[in-house]
C-alpha cells in the first residue's frame, strides 16, 4: 500500500470506525448537550475542528521536542491542558481581533471547548498510539470532523423528534442517550474499515 | 400515521395505515413461504415466534404507559415479519424474541411509537442480534429442499465464500437468512407493491444499481453482487420504510445513493461480510438531515431564500 | 457542635443523593461511558476520581483566598491535574492491571466536568472541612452510580459481577452491552429508571403531605 493510500485509509478511520462519540467516548458531553439545534451543532463541530487541529499540532511539539529531551513525560498532562487552554485562550482573542464574523459563530463554544475530553484525549491518543506530526495533525482533524459528523446527524434527529410523545421519565438525556446508542449500532457497520 | 409535515401539494389517497401495513404483508408472505419451504420447520418457528412477540410487546407496552393501543394498524405484526425474515433459519427462539421486543419497545414505542422511530426497527434489531450473539446469527445451513438428501449443513454466506452461480442466487438455492434468499419472490413482492403503489421504484432501484455499479468498480462481479446477501430483501422492503426514509424524490435518490455506496464499501473493505443492515441503519440517522436541507420549493418563495449554509 | 455536625452530613448526602453528580447533574459523562463496561472497573474509576475530587476541594478551598479571581479556573486546573498526575502514578506503580483498563481516561479525570464544577461552586467559597465532606460526598456518589451501572452490563454483557460467574451457564451473554452502543443504551435507561423512581416518591411524598 502507498503511503497516500495509508493516509486516505487513516483519515476514513478516524471519522467512521474510530468515531470520537461512537467508538471512542470522548466528546460526549457537548454531544449531547449541544445537540439541539442542527446550526449550533454545525457550529460547535466547526469550533472543535478548528482546536482539536491546533491542540495536536502544538501538544506534539511541546511532548516531542520539550518535555521527551528534557526527561519531564510525566508532566504530559499537565502540559497539554495548559497549552490548550491557552491555545483556546488565544484563538478566542484573535478571531475577536481578525474575524468578526467566524468569532460571533464560534465564539460561544470556544470555552467550552477547554474542558471538551476530545481535545485533551486527541492529544493522549497521539502520544499513546505513537503517532508521528502528520497522523497526529490527521487524527486531530479528521477525528473533529467525525465528531461533527456525530453532532450534526444527532442534532437532526432531536429536531425531528423533538415533538415525539417521549415517555416523561425518559426525556432530555436519557432519551438523546438511546438515541446514540441506536446510531452508534449503526456506525458499528464500519469497524474494521482499516 | 405518519405524522411529518410534507411541503403542499398532499396527495390524499385515501389509504389509511393498517391498508398499507397489509400491502406489505402481503408482499412478504412469498418470501415467508419460500423460506418455510427451503428451510423447514424452524424457519417456521422463528417467523412466528417474532410476530408474536412484536405484537405483545407493542401491547403491553401500551397498555402500561397508558397510551392507546394502535396494536390494530399492523405494523408490529410488519416489524415481527420482517425481522423474522432477517433472522438465520436455525436462530433459538429467544433469540428472535429478545431482537423482537427490542424493535418494538426500545427503538419504536420509546420514541412514541408509529411514525416518530428514526431508525427501521427490524432493522436496529438485527444489528443488535448480530453484535450481540454473532454466532448464532451467521450460523446458515443450506436450504434443506435444494440439498439433494444431504441434511442441513452449517456453512458461509455465499458472500464470505463467493463463486455461486447466479442460477442459484436466483432461485435462493444458497444459505442465508430466511427471506433473503429466493429472489424471484423478493421480485414477487416488489411488483405487488409497485403495482398497489405501497413504495415507489426510486429506492430500491437507484440503491441496488449503486451497490452494483461500485461493486463492479471495486473489481467484483457486479451480477453476483445483486443478488447475493440482503441487498434486494433490505432494498426492497427495509429501505423503503415511509418514517425513516425522505420524502421528497430527490431526498430519495441522495438516500438511495448513500444506502448502495455503503453496502458496497462495507463489503468490499469491512469486516463483516453484508453491509445492508448497516447501509440502511446510517441512512435512516441522515434522513432528518436530508429532508431539511434537500425539499422542494416552496410555491411563491424565490431559491435565495431557501439557500441553506 | 451538633449543628454543624448535622450540616455535615447534609452536605455528604447532597452529592450522593441530591445532586448525585451522575444521575441528577448528569456530568462527567464520558468516563461513565467509557469505563462501566465491568464493575471493578467503575469502582476502579471511582476511586480515582474521588480521591482527586477529595485532594483539590481541600487544596482549593484552602488556597480561595489567594487565588485572584480571574485566573481561578487555571489555577483550579493546575492543581487538579496534579492530583490527576499523583493517581496515574500510583495506579500504574500498585495497580496496573486497572491502571492499564482504564487506560486514557485516568489522564482524562483533568476535564471531568464533576470536578471542577465542585471547585468553582463549592470549594472556591466554602471552608476546608466542609469541601473534603463534599468532595467525599460526590465522589462517593459518583463511585455508587458508576460501578453499579458496570455491573449491570457486566451481568448483562458477561454473565459475571466483580468477575464471579453470576447467569447460570446456559447463559447467552449479550455482547452489545458491553460494546460502545451498549453503553449509551444502559446509561439512557438507568438514567430513566431513576427519574420513574425519583419521581413516583416526590407524587407519594406530595400526596403524604396533603392528606
Amino acid at each position: 500500500m502507498s503511503e497516500l493510500t495509508k493516509i486516505l485509509l487513516f483519515m476514513v478511520s478516524c471519522i467512521l470506525s474510530h468515531n470520537f462519540i461512537f467508538s471512542r467516548f470522548l466528546g460526549c458531553c457537548p454531544f449531547l448537550g449541544v445537540s439541539n439545534k442542527v446550526s449550533t451543532a454545525a457550529g460547535m463541530g466547526l469550533a472543535v475542528t478548528f482546536v482539536m487541529t491546533l491542540a495536536s499540532l502544538f501538544t506534539y511539539g511541546v511532548y516531542h521536542w520539550l518535555l521527551v529531551p528534557l526527561g519531564l513525560k510525566y508532566l504530559d498532562t499537565i502540559s497539554f491542558i495548559l497549552v490548550i487552554a491557552a491555545l483556546v485562550q488565544f484563538v478566542e482573542m484573535f478571531l475577536k481581533k481578525s474575524s468578526p464574523s467566524l468569532y460571533g459563530a464560534l465564539g460561544i463554544y470556544l470555552p467550552l471547548i477547554t474542558t471538551n475530553c476530545a481535545v485533551l484525549g486527541v492529544a493522549v491518543l497521539n502520544v499513546s498510539e505513537g503517532y508521528n506530526l502528520v497522523y497526529s495533525v490527521l487524527n486531530g482533524t479528521f477525528g473533529a470532523l467525525g465528531f461533527m459528523l456525530a453532532i450534526v446527524l444527532m442534532a437532526g434527529v432531536r429536531e425531528r423528534l423533538e415533538t415525539a410523545n417521549i415517555p416523561k421519565c425518559l426525556r432530555g438525556f436519557p432519551a438523546s442517550l438511546i438515541m446514540a446508542s441506536m446510531m452508534a449500532v449503526g456506525f458499528m457497520g464500519f469497524t474494521g474499515l482499516v | 400515521m405518519n405524522l411529518r409535515l410534507s411541503i403542499a401539494p398532499h396527495i390524499r389517497s385515501g389509504e389509511t395505515t393498517s391498508r398499507l401495513m397489509l400491502n406489505v404483508i402481503i408482499a412478504l408472505v412469498p418470501c415467508a413461504i419460500a423460506g418455510i419451504y427451503n428451510f423447514g420447520v424452524n424457519a417456521l418457528v422463528v417467523l412466528a415466534v417474532s410476530m408474536v412477540t412484536a405484537v405483545a410487546a407493542e401491547y403491553l407496552f401500551q397498555v402500561i404507559a397508558r397510551r392507546p393501543v394502535r396494536v390494530g394498524d399492523l405494523s408490529a405484526l410488519v416489524t415481527g415479519l420482517i425481522l423474522g425474515l432477517n433472522l438465520p433459519p436455525t436462530a433459538p427462539w429467544w433469540m428472535a424474541m429478545v431482537g423482537s421486543a427490542f424493535a418494538i419497545i426500545i427503538v419504536k414505542e420509546l420514541f412514541g411509537g408509529i411514525g416518530s422511530n428514526f431508525m427501521n426497527p427490524a432493522l436496529t434489531a438485527r444489528a443488535v442480534l448480530l453484535a450481540s450473539w454473532p454466532v448464532f446469527m451467521t450460523t446458515f445451513v443450506n436450504p434443506t429442499y435444494w440439498a439433494e438428501g444431504v441434511d442441513a449443513v452449517t456453512t458461509a454466506t455465499p458472500l464470505a465464500t463467493g463463486g455461486v452461480a447466479p442460477l442459484d442466487l436466483l432461485l435462493g438455492r444458497i444459505p442465508g437468512s430466511i427471506g433473503e434468499v429466493s429472489k424471484i419472490m423478493i421480485l414477487v413482492g416488489l411488483a405487488y407493491l409497485l403495482i398497489t403503489r405501497t413504495i415507489s421504484w426510486r429506492i430500491p432501484v437507484i440503491m441496488v444499481a449503486t451497490t452494483g455499479l461500485l461493486s463492479w468498480a471495486f473489481g467484483s462481479d457486479p451480477l453476483a453482487a445483486v443478488l447475493s446477501g440482503g441487498l434486494l430483501f433490505g432494498a426492497v422492503f427495509m429501505a423503503t420504510d415511509y418514517t425513516t426514509s425522505p420524502m421528497t424524490a430527490k431526498g430519495q435518490a441522495v438516500y438511495a445513493v448513500g444506502c448502495g455506496l455503503i453496502v458496497a464499501v462495507i463489503r468490499a473493505f469491512g469486516n463483516y461480510p453484508e453491509g445492508v443492515t448497516y447501509g440502511i441503519l446510517v441512512m435512516n440517522v441522515a434522513t432528518p438531515l436530508i429532508d431539511k436541507f434537500i425539499r422542494n420549493r416552496v410555491y411563491g418563495h424565490r431559491k435565495e431564500e431557501k439557500a441553506h449554509a | 457542635m451538633p449543628k454543624d455536625n448535622k450540616s455535615l452530613a447534609s452536605v455528604f448526602f447532597n452529592g450522593v443523593i441530591n445532586e448525585n453528580p451522575t444521575f441528577r447533574l448528569v456530568l462527567g459523562t464520558c468516563p461513565t461511558l467509557a469505563v462501566t463496561t465491568s464493575a471493578i472497573n467503575g469502582l476502579g474509576m471511582g476511586a480515582a476520581a474521588t480521591f482527586v475530587l477529595l485532594g483539590s476541594n481541600a487544596v482549593i478551598s484552602l488556597l480561595r483566598n489567594f487565588i485572584p479571581d480571574k485566573v481561578r479556573i487555571p489555577a483550579f486546573i493546575v492543581v487538579i491535574c496534579t492530583f490527576v498526575t499523583m493517581v496515574q502514578m500510583l495506579m500504574q506503580a500498585f495497580v496496573p492491571s486497572l491502571y492499564d483498563a482504564l487506560g486514557m481516561f485516568i489522564p482524562l479525570i483533568v476535564v471531568n466536568c464533576i470536578i471542577l464544577a465542585r471547585a468553582e461552586a463549592f470549594a472556591s467559597k466554602n471552608r476546608v472541612l466542609p469541601s473534603i465532606v463534599d468532595g467525599l460526598g460526590m465522589g462517593v456518589g459518583f463511585t455508587l452510580a458508576i460501578t453499579v451501572m458496570g455491573a449491570i452490563r457486566e451481568l448483562i454483557g458477561a454473565g459475571t459481577v466483580f468477575g464471579i460467574q453470576v447467569m447460570s451457564s446456559g447463559y447467552q451473554p449479550m455482547l452489545l452491552i458491553v460494546m460502545a452502543s451498549g453503553g449509551f443504551l444502559t446509561f439512557g435507561l438507568y438514567l430513566g429508571l431513576f427519574n420513574l423512581i425519583v419521581n413516583r416518591i416526590e407524587k407519594k411524598k406530595k400526596g403524604g403531605a396533603a392528606a
